[in-house]
């Protein structure tokens, strides 16, 4: 069974989040860059099914070459292989072009499962996964806790919770299935995985090397345009509600509840 | 060129859904900027007499997909009908709710109608009769005013809880078509072969008007339940923050936070929480939130409306005392 983990770096969510003079980005100095959080569960489920089926685990992802170290972390977890797309005329690019991107990376590779996260905690689209699933034409299986996969390899059947109810759903394979928090728990790199990671393949592919044009990626690019980037609406520090003892404060907070906010 | 408003309902069993009422309402107001017609798509099995109450929230127009293969929800199913319907259509602006049919869903139409999307925005706008929206990023640590470039139809989703609902008007209907659509089997790869009832019956934390949610201060999962009966009392749902997640106290889904679930609800009450910036990006748009905390120094009072300094264990029983006398 060959599985492929699509990988995003984004800013440890940790990061206080500066935004830069020209108003359409953030300030990137401080930032530590860490394996998307989300991805982790898809790294970790990816090595479940080699582990079960065997196979191969090729990581994707893409950005400047400090993704390097992401897919590194992969590597050291027991990814087999890697593959950095990487090219100075992606920076910027918006969702739908990196989807493209991923999906020319990955349609000559072999694959019976293709795991994303649910979504990048940065830019909080969710939309890369169902854009490559679509560019890949495969069904894809989006915001995943539990993935099992038939013995014969041909199906697998997953579990989504929805709002109150969680549905069972079972697609044909190949599929992409995003994973959602409580799919598993990643493992840690031991030592001599991190060690053994230096010497697995990882490949650079530039946009050139996939047959694609550089004039449909990068900020110039995009389709979805920022105008602005601006901080969250500040919210005030309220009141500290007065009171001598835990009954006094909370009488009189019940009463703000009713009264003032009118939540209550 | 391209004309309208549209909208896509989602229904669960045949009842629409509220995040449907609040997308038809802000659909509405935007279509009257535009001075164009609203239309909703309601698709699933036996639906069409749930069309009239879409009327009422301002829809001009109803397109009715009535087919035993669009219920329940399937991502192919609904994505290729809609697609359809939108080339055809042609609309200016589509809009879906945020909810996780609909972020399944849009992600999936975006790429096959090849146009940008805005996922989970908080406000729309109609500037030089293009849409503008602005949708938080990084969980809320910042906000993006975005826009679309040669991008037909403008896409968006709108958080739940977030779009205020228009009074439904009785007097108003709107005109319902059965639409003209194909379903090819053969491109159905996926099927949903069970359903499993969430036994709680609480309301989902994205969806909630009430939250009341405990941190590490609640010291081990065994005292949930004081969170649980002021929950139960004031109609809230019980969250939870990572610390709390990850110790195994509660289940993921309850996680409020970044890596957990984005809330808005109308009252956020964080109880033994100390307000890390992940679990702040999480609930910062919350209406009113209040902060129980024994330390006067933690994080959360800087962002609460109401913040009591006290231990939580004798706190909140005797708020679940107080509030008896409001309900």
């Amino acid at each position: 069974m060959n599985i492929i983990v699509c990988l995003k770096q984004v800013p440890d969510t940790e990061s206080q989040i500066k935004i830069g003079s020209d108003g359409v980005s953030i300030v990137t100095d401080d930032i530590k860059w860490v394996m998307n959080p989300y991805d982790e569960f898809g790294v970790e489920e990816a090595l479940k099914l080699k582990e079960k089926f065997g196979g191969e685990v090729t990581v994707v992802g893409l950005g400047p070459k400090r993704v390097t170290e992401s897919i590194r972390t992969a590597l050291a977890m027991g990814a087999d292989k890697g593959v950095l797309v990487t090219d100075d005329a992606l920076e910027g690019s918006d969702a739908l072009a990196t989807a493209k991107a991923i999906a020319a990376a990955i349609k000559d590779l072999e694959y019976d499962v293709i795991f994303t996260g649910q979504r990048g905690v940065d830019d909080d689209q969710g939309l890369v996964g169902a854009a490559v699933a679509e560019l890949l034409d495969i069904p894809q299986l989006s915001l995943i806790t539990k993935v099992e996969v038939a013995e014969d390899g041909n199906t697998v059947k997953v579990e989504r919770p929805i709002e109150g109810e969680t549905l069972v759903i079972e697609s044909s394979l190949p599929a992409l299935i995003t994973a959602q928090k409580g799919l598993n728990e990643p493992r840690y790199a031991s030592l001599p995985g991190i060690m053994k990671a230096k010497k697995k393949p990882l490949e650079e592919k530039s946009l050139g090397d996939l047959g694609l044009d550089a004039s449909e990626f990068g900020a110039d690019a995009r389709k979805l345009k920022i105008l602005e980037l601006t901080p969250p609406p500040a919210r005030e520090a309220g009141k500290i509600v007065e009171g001598e003892t835990p009954q006094e404060k909370a009488a009189e907070l019940a009463k703000l509840l009713h009264e003032e906010a009118k939540v209550l | 060129m391209a004309q309208g408003v549209w909208t896509i309902a989602e229904q669960r069993d045949g009842a629409i859904r509220k995040i449907t009422y609040e997308i038809v309402s802000e659909g509405r107001r935007l279509a009257d900027a535009l001075g164009q017609e609203l239309t909703v798509v309601l698709l699933g099995s036996n639906i069409k007499d749930k069309a009239g109450e879409l009327g009422q929230y301002g829809a001009d127009k109803v397109l009715v997909c009535d087919d035993p293969k669009l219920d329940p929800y399937t991502t192919d199913a609904y994505a290729s009908v809609i697609s359809g319907l939108v080339k055809e259509g042609d609309p200016a602006i589509l809009l879906l709710g945020a909810s996780v049919e609909g972020k399944d869903l849009s992600g999936r139409l975006a790429a096959k109608l090849d146009v940008a999307m805005a996922q989970d925005c908080t406000v729309f706008a109609i500037e030089d009769g293009n849409l503008v929206a602005t949708r938080p990023i990084y969980a809320g640590k910042a906000y993006a005013k975005v826009t679309f470039e040669n991008s037909f139809p403008q896409m968006g989703t709108a958080r739940p809880n977030v779009m205020s609902l228009v009074e439904p008007d009785a007097s108003r209907s709107a005109d319902i078509a059965d639409a003209d659509f194909s379903l090819d089997d053969g491109a159905l790869k996926t099927k949903v072969v069970d359903v499993v009832k969430d036994e709680s019956g609480k309301i989902d934390l994205t969806e909630a008007d009430k939250i009341v949610s405990g941190g590490r201060g609640m010291k081990g999962p065994e005292n949930y339940n004081i969170l649980e009966e002021l929950a139960d009392l004031i109609g809230a749902s019980v969250g939870a923050s990572r610390s709390a997640v990850d110790a195994g106290w509660r289940p993921h889904s309850d996680q409020v936070g970044q890596t957990g679930k984005v809330v808005s609800p109308n009252l956020y009450v964080a109880c033994g929480i100390s307000g890390a910036i992940q679990h702040l990006a999480g609930m910062s748009t919350s209406k009113v939130i209040v902060a129980i905390n024994k330390d006067e120094d933690a994080p959360i009072f800087q962002k609460a409306d109401y913040g009591v300094v006290g231990d939580l264990f004798d706190v909140v029983p005797a708020l679940t005392e107080e509030v008896k006398k409001y309900l």
